[in-house]
């Protein structure tokens, strides 16, 4: 598990980015934690710099939209979804799970 | 007949209409007619990551899976050649047409080309994918590179051209570059770019002519200098594709005249995208935006007022980005001469920094510098006062 920050360094509608292979986006939408991989899909982009609404968080650049939950795209220009990691919190602390990468082309 | 739409026009403007008449339960036929033989692709990566050989043509594709599901005719490498509005018909250059109840014109605009730069060889305009072949492929063998216009597309060549080894040199007719877009103190700021990257910036400098026998060999300026160059690209803006028009009833100006809903003259046709010139309520004339963003927004609204929908008129916040030298560039709002831009985040010197450019104290455009988060805060910011506002 990755360490990402305090659950107070992460307040309702802030998101933060931490480091991994592929870096990974955390957001605290109104109190519940998710974690997606932070490069959009389309473009070369932070999407923890983009903006969360609801469970969905829109590219700073080019406003593709994700859902938080299923890292589907929920509006174009991007393609294919974005991977979803698994938020833990232990001793006030949140955590990041990274997915299993996956073999191209596996669902 | 079952009932058709003509989107006349297969880039992002195009697909995005008839994406958008399907989701809004049109279920009639769609031919979407494209002048060139490229199924549509993503035009902001030909100066950048396509010109640098980073993304592959499968990387711009514009298509995804579901549009297989939208049940589109597609007529590729294609030209249309008039619009009969009182047969509704599309004209095509091979002498065929398509009988249309509902037009969309979506035919974009092309890059403007230097008076007689088309006979020698190395000369470009970047606009299409062949052309971003054509250059790569030129580039490629190339030491010298000289670039005029220092626009957004002008830039983000010259950038991406130094990324690959040339040499470089920019020539631009104003004293400062991106004025227009920018403003004179931000416009300044972005093309110190140049200079930090090795490219050579010449400023209120005319272009003469083009030098060569065949093959172009040197860009002679005004005062006579000649800078020698293996390949030059044009980069001076662009003109909608209307002329096809003149016939056809459309009322023309700087693009397709429309409505603040995109309906032209004509009913039943409508205009989106590089090519429309759409009334905006805010600045009270007809306004033709070449943003990526508005190709994407725009079709949405258009493809409604075609269908009889009535919604209303959209209040957007025009955005667009340019990438160059490794720093982001992103823009939004309306910018007038005399509204004043003014640092709240970062600073120039670092080439990290956020402008807000203010009129009687209130912001009405955001320019950002390597600052995407704060920068989306304050463009959502705007959208709502603007939204707000109308």
């Amino acid at each position: 598990m990755i360490p990402v920050c305090p659950t107070t360094a992460l307040p309702p509608g802030e998101a933060t980015r931490v480091e991994a292979d592929e870096p990974i986006a955390v957001f605290n939408v109104d109190g519940d934690l998710y974690a997606v991989d932070d490069t959009c899909t389309h473009q070369d982009a932070s999407l923890a710099d983009g903006w969360p609404d609801a469970c969905t968080v829109e590219c700073p650049l080019h406003a593709s939209c994700f859902d938080l939950r299923t890292g589907k795209v929920s509006g174009p220009p991007a393609k294919t979804p974005v991977k979803t990691h698994r938020v833990v919190v232990e001793d006030g602390m949140i955590y990041v799970q990274p997915a299993e990468t996956v073999a191209e082309g596996a669902a | 007949m079952s009932p058709t739409v003509a989107v006349v026009g297969a880039s992002l403007a195009g697909l995005t209409a008839a994406r958008a008449l399907r989701d809004q339960s049109y279920d009639g036929r769609i031919v979407i007619i494209g002048d060139e033989e490229h199924a549509p692709y993503d035009r902001p990566p030909l100066s950048k990551d396509f010109l640098g050989g980073t993304a592959s043509l499968d990387d711009i594709a514009l298509g995804t899976p579901d549009d297989e599901d939208l049940a589109l005719e597609w007529r590729l490498g294609t030209t249309a050649v008039g619009l009969d509005h009182l047969g509704r018909s599309v004209l095509l250059r091979d002498g065929s047409e398509i009988q249309a109840d509902g037009v969309v014109l979506a035919t974009g605009a092309r890059a403007r080309r230097l008076p007689g730069g088309d006979r020698l060889d190395g000369v470009h305009v970047l606009r299409s994918l062949d052309d971003a072949i054509a250059l790569r492929a030129d580039l490629a063998a190339a030491g010298r590179l000289v670039v005029i216009g220092a626009g957004f597309i002008g830039a983000e060549v010259a950038s991406t051209a130094r990324k690959l080894g040339l040499e470089v040199t920019v020539v631009e007719t104003q004293p400062v570059p991106l004025a227009g877009p920018l403003g004179a103190a931000m416009g300044a700021v972005c093309a110190e770019l140049h200079g930090a990257h090795g490219t050579r910036l010449l400023t209120g400098t005319g272009v003469a002519g083009l030098v060569g026998a065949g093959r172009v060999e040197a860009v002679e300026l005004a005062d006579g200098t000649r800078l020698p160059a293996d390949v030059v690209v044009v980069g001076i803006g662009a003109t909608p594709n209307i002329e096809w028009l003149a016939e056809s009833g459309v009322t023309l100006g700087n693009g397709v005249l429309t409505d603040a809903r995109g309906a032209t003259n004509i009913p039943g046709v409508i205009a989106v995208g590089d090519c429309a010139a759409t009334w905006s309520v805010s600045a009270e004339r007809h306004v033709r935006i070449e943003h990526w963003t508005n190709a994407l927004e725009q079709p949405a609204t258009a493809v409604a007022t075609l269908l009889g929908r009535g919604i209303p008129a959209p209040a957007p916040v025009p955005y667009f980005w340019s990438d160059q030298y490794g720093a982001r560039i992103q823009f939004a709002g309306s910018r007038s001469e005399g509204d004043v831009p003014r640092i709240v985040a970062g600073s120039c010197a670092d080439r990290s920094f956020l402008a807000v450019y203010e009129r009687d104290g209130e912001p009405v455009a955001v320019l950002g510098m390597n600052q995407a988060r704060l920068f989306t805060r304050w463009r959502r910011q705007l959208r709502t006062s603007v939204a707000t506002a109308s």
